[in-house]
């Protein structure tokens, strides 16, 4: 049976061309890899190379033709042994084995963007086992030491992580209890070492990485989103990357703006990884250890101004908290405050305050930012009919944005007044103090959004 | 499956004849589904970008054969050539290219994105250089674990200027980590000459002297000296003596992607290489003329090859397109 040749798809939008020329005639002996004509789409010609041995044995589109439809037989290839009474057998040619039609069956996209609708979950529970006194930065080290302990394919990689016991001591005292095998003292390098440590996790092992600061990480961003949070579906569920990036997110002191940041809607804008934001010890210590332990990227955004902070911190070893959860750190009716990491301790702050006004708020710890706890928020707004969202990074395209979106498409018609948003101002983080000061959430700009949606008092 | 008929296994056969037959079989597989890949892509059967190996095939085979079984493979998209020489299926290849179920990532990642930790092979990753500091990861792995693999990290001319590269050398030299980074320099990068991309165009094997990484030239279109470099240098890394970039200078006979009108070099340079250099022509002639097989046994690898190439087209055309229900799998495990 002789080999049809088929017109060509010379690019992916291309359905048809010009027959330029042949280069073979008929009779003409050809390998594999000749080229055989020349091709003209709109944009270039191209040759056309046999995929076949044989004898060109017969010419169906002659050289000059136009609009030829792609997958056109344009010519007959005998193999060896055939004789030319074979193209006599070939009646009306074939064309090429359409791809299988897309199974008509409905795609279970989601209505929205946001997450499910929320269904009832469990609230984080509550810890009542022993505790002992620590700052965030002990706690955040206990974690990764308890989870060391645990598993040797754990291991610590970052710029002064070892020796000089982190940047900001938060790798105190590991070097001396792991060793420099599994606590690494890097160059200045976070592509590099970003990448190497999600090629590492490709590998078997378990890394957390460091970054001195997450204002660093937008060095190693391609390695974060390309490299660590796709290849799991690029590869059909074969290729796991279970890693943790972590180190001190968002604004610090007078460190002016390329190093007062906040990165939550970055990072949790993408598929394919956990973004969670710890506020106290407790938190620091229970979810560094679920991020340890997932099977997954996990983003671990600290704050530097909270390292210093001291909570009271669970000292049971298999103490963790679910990634995904969010939880209530102050139960009120009259209206929802969310925050993450250092906001909540402000929000907190700011719930006292009203208050003192009469006004009581309920304050959720969002804990988590990808996934995010939708059940908890959507669940407080129908309580309270309000809403007012707090953080520190920008405005636009925040999580802000995402979690009036949120509640707009599930509890739309339990809203006494629009959501109010408080975030950092949609400028460069400025040097001056006054102006630094200016630009964050505070308290007062917390209570004033809150007034605000209660429909109280000034704005 | 395919894979199942080779005559030995990874650079284990003391038979010399043996090990020629088997070198040229794998070479000339990359080339007939390079082909009949090519093929399908021009019944539009394959979509967006593909970019075959064809011309380079002696690189990765010739390496590979100085392998053995635990060692790890990565490389950019230029990757179908690396999976066949790793051991993976080619029907499972070629369905990945059509984007159908059957394809090693469910039809998810397509001719760029294709795994496999059975046989060491961590990708296919669409980013130039981005597979270099990954490279370094999995040689990382390898020592840590003390399990005593290298790795194979595969980049082009065109990746070499690219800054990961220099961070990865970095590391790797400071951490004697066993990694082989093989320059396959083509000559160019898409459209870019390597005389016009890159000082110093001529030596890129020595640009890893600076972290005085050992830098090897080896003639990328003999797949003999490919093997022997490859014998040496792997077995350099594995004594723990740290990272060496071997530069192939090789070529590639078919355009950047499928869709590349080829205007910046001439057609008489790619038929003088085709002509003079082929690896799998070359090799064909050293067999027959050292009598390690007679025409009629290349024949019949022509015929296998050619078989299995067939069956794995057939069967990236009758594997079903996944189901809509794929489009929200494989996000997070165990969600």
């Amino acid at each position: 049976m002789p080999i049809q040749i088929l017109m060509p798809a010379l690019s992916p939008t291309m359905t048809e061309g010009k027959l330029a020329r042949w280069l073979k005639a008929e009779g003409d002996k050809i390998k594999s890899g000749d080229v055989l004509a020349e091709i003209e789409t709109d944009k270039a010609t191209m040759e056309m190379e046999a995929a076949d041995d044989g004898i060109l044995g017969r010419i169906l589109v002659q050289g000059g033709s136009e609009g030829v439809k792609v997958n056109t037989p344009i010519g007959l290839i005998l193999a060896e042994g055939e004789d030319k009474s074979a193209l006599e057998a070939v009646a009306a040619p074939v064309a090429a084995k359409a791809p299988a039609e897309p199974v008509p069956v409905p795609v279970p996209v989601p209505a929205v963007v946001s997450p499910a609708p929320a269904a009832p979950q469990p609230q984080q529970k509550a810890y009542t086992g022993p505790t002992k006194r620590q700052t965030v930065r002990e706690a955040l080290r206990d974690a990764m030491a308890e989870e060391m302990r645990c598993d040797p394919n754990v291991f610590l990689m970052g710029e002064e992580v070892g020796q000089y016991q982190g940047a900001y001591k938060v790798s105190q005292g590991l070097l001396d209890e792991f060793g420099p095998k599994r606590v690494i003292d890097t160059p200045i390098t976070e592509m590099g070492f970003a990448g190497l440590g999600v090629g590492a996790a490709f590998g078997g092992l378990r890394p957390i990485v460091e970054f001195m600061t997450f204002n660093f990480s937008m060095q190693a961003i391609d390695q974060i989103v390309n490299s660590a949070s796709k290849t799991l579906y690029m590869s059909g569920g074969q290729q796991t990357c279970p890693i943790v990036f972590r180190g001190p997110n968002g604004a610090a002191s007078r460190v002016a703006a390329q190093h007062s940041q906040c990165y939550a809607s970055w990072y949790a804008h993408c598929p394919g990884m956990k973004v969670v934001a710890p506020w106290s010890g407790m938190d620091a210590k229970g979810l560094l250890k679920s991020a340890i332990r997932d099977p997954n990227p996990v983003i671990f955004l600290e704050n530097e101004m909270m390292y210093g902070q001291s909570f009271d911190v669970p000292e049971d070893a298999d103490f963790t908290l679910p990634i995904g959860l969010a939880r209530i750190e102050r139960a009120g009716g009259d209206v929802t405050i969310t925050a993450f990491s250092r906001m909540v301790g402000v929000a907190l702050e700011a719930a006292e305050a009203l208050a003192k006004e009469g006004i009581e708020a309920e304050v959720i710890n969002l804990l988590s930012l990808r996934p995010l706890d939708s059940a908890a928020i959507i669940e407080s707004v129908k309580k309270t009919n309000r809403l007012v969202t707090v953080e520190e990074g920008w405005p636009f395209a925040g999580i802000g944005a995402e979690i009036a979106a949120l509640v707009m498409d599930q509890a739309f018609d339990w809203l006494d007044a629009p959501v109010n948003r408080v975030t950092g101002e949609d400028v460069p983080m400025p040097y001056a103090a006054n102006l630094e000061k200016l630009a964050l959430p505070d308290v007062p700009k917390i209570v004033a959004a809150a007034k605000a949606v209660c429909y109280r008092g000034q704005k | 499956m395919a894979t199942a008929k080779s005559t030995s296994s990874k650079g284990a056969s003391k038979s010399p004849s043996t090990d020629l037959l088997k070198l040229y079989r794998d070479m000339l597989l990359i080339r007939r589904f390079e082909e009949k890949a090519g093929q399908l892509y021009g019944m539009g059967l394959i979509g967006g970008f593909c970019h075959l190996y064809i011309g380079q095939e002696a690189v990765v085979v010739g390496l590979t054969a100085a392998t053995r079984p635990g060692d790890s493979f990565i490389t950019s998209y230029r990757d179908h050539g690396h999976m066949l020489a790793a051991g993976m299926d080619p029907k499972g290849v070629m369905a990945e290219l059509t984007g159908r179920v059957g394809g090693y990532s469910k039809g998810k990642g397509g001719s760029m994105h294709m795994f496999s930790r059975e046989k060491g092979f961590f990708g296919g990753h669409g980013i130039v250089a981005a597979q270099v500091p990954l490279g370094t990861g999995l040689a990382f792995g390898h020592k840590y674990r003390e399990d005593q693999g290298v790795c194979l990290c595969f980049l082009g001319d065109g990746a070499v200027n690219q800054g990961q590269v220099y961070e990865s050398f970095n590391m790797a030299a400071l951490w004697k980590l066993p990694v082989i980074y093989v320059i396959e320099n083509n000559r160019y990068g898409m459209g870019t000459s390597v005389e016009r991309a890159s000082a110093s165009s001529t030596e890129l094997h020595r640009r890893g002297d600076a972290y005085g990484i050992p830098g090897i030239a080896v003639d990328g279109m003999n797949v003999l000296e490919v093997e022997k470099a490859g014998r040496k240098w792997i077995a350099h890394a594995r004594e723990g003596k740290g990272p060496v970039v071997l530069e192939m200078k090789t070529y590639r006979y078919r355009g950047h992607s499928m869709s590349d009108p080829a205007k910046y070099r001439t057609k008489e340079e790619v038929s003088k290489v085709r002509a003079e250099h082929d690896p799998i022509d070359t090799l064909a002639k050293l067999i027959l003329d050292g009598k390690a097989a007679s025409e009629d046994q290349l024949k019949e690898i022509d015929r296998e090859v050619k078989e299995i190439c067939t069956n794995a087209s057939d069967f990236a055309q009758a594997s079903p397109l996944p189901e809509a229900k794929e489009l929200f799998t494989d996000i997070l495990v165990g969600i």
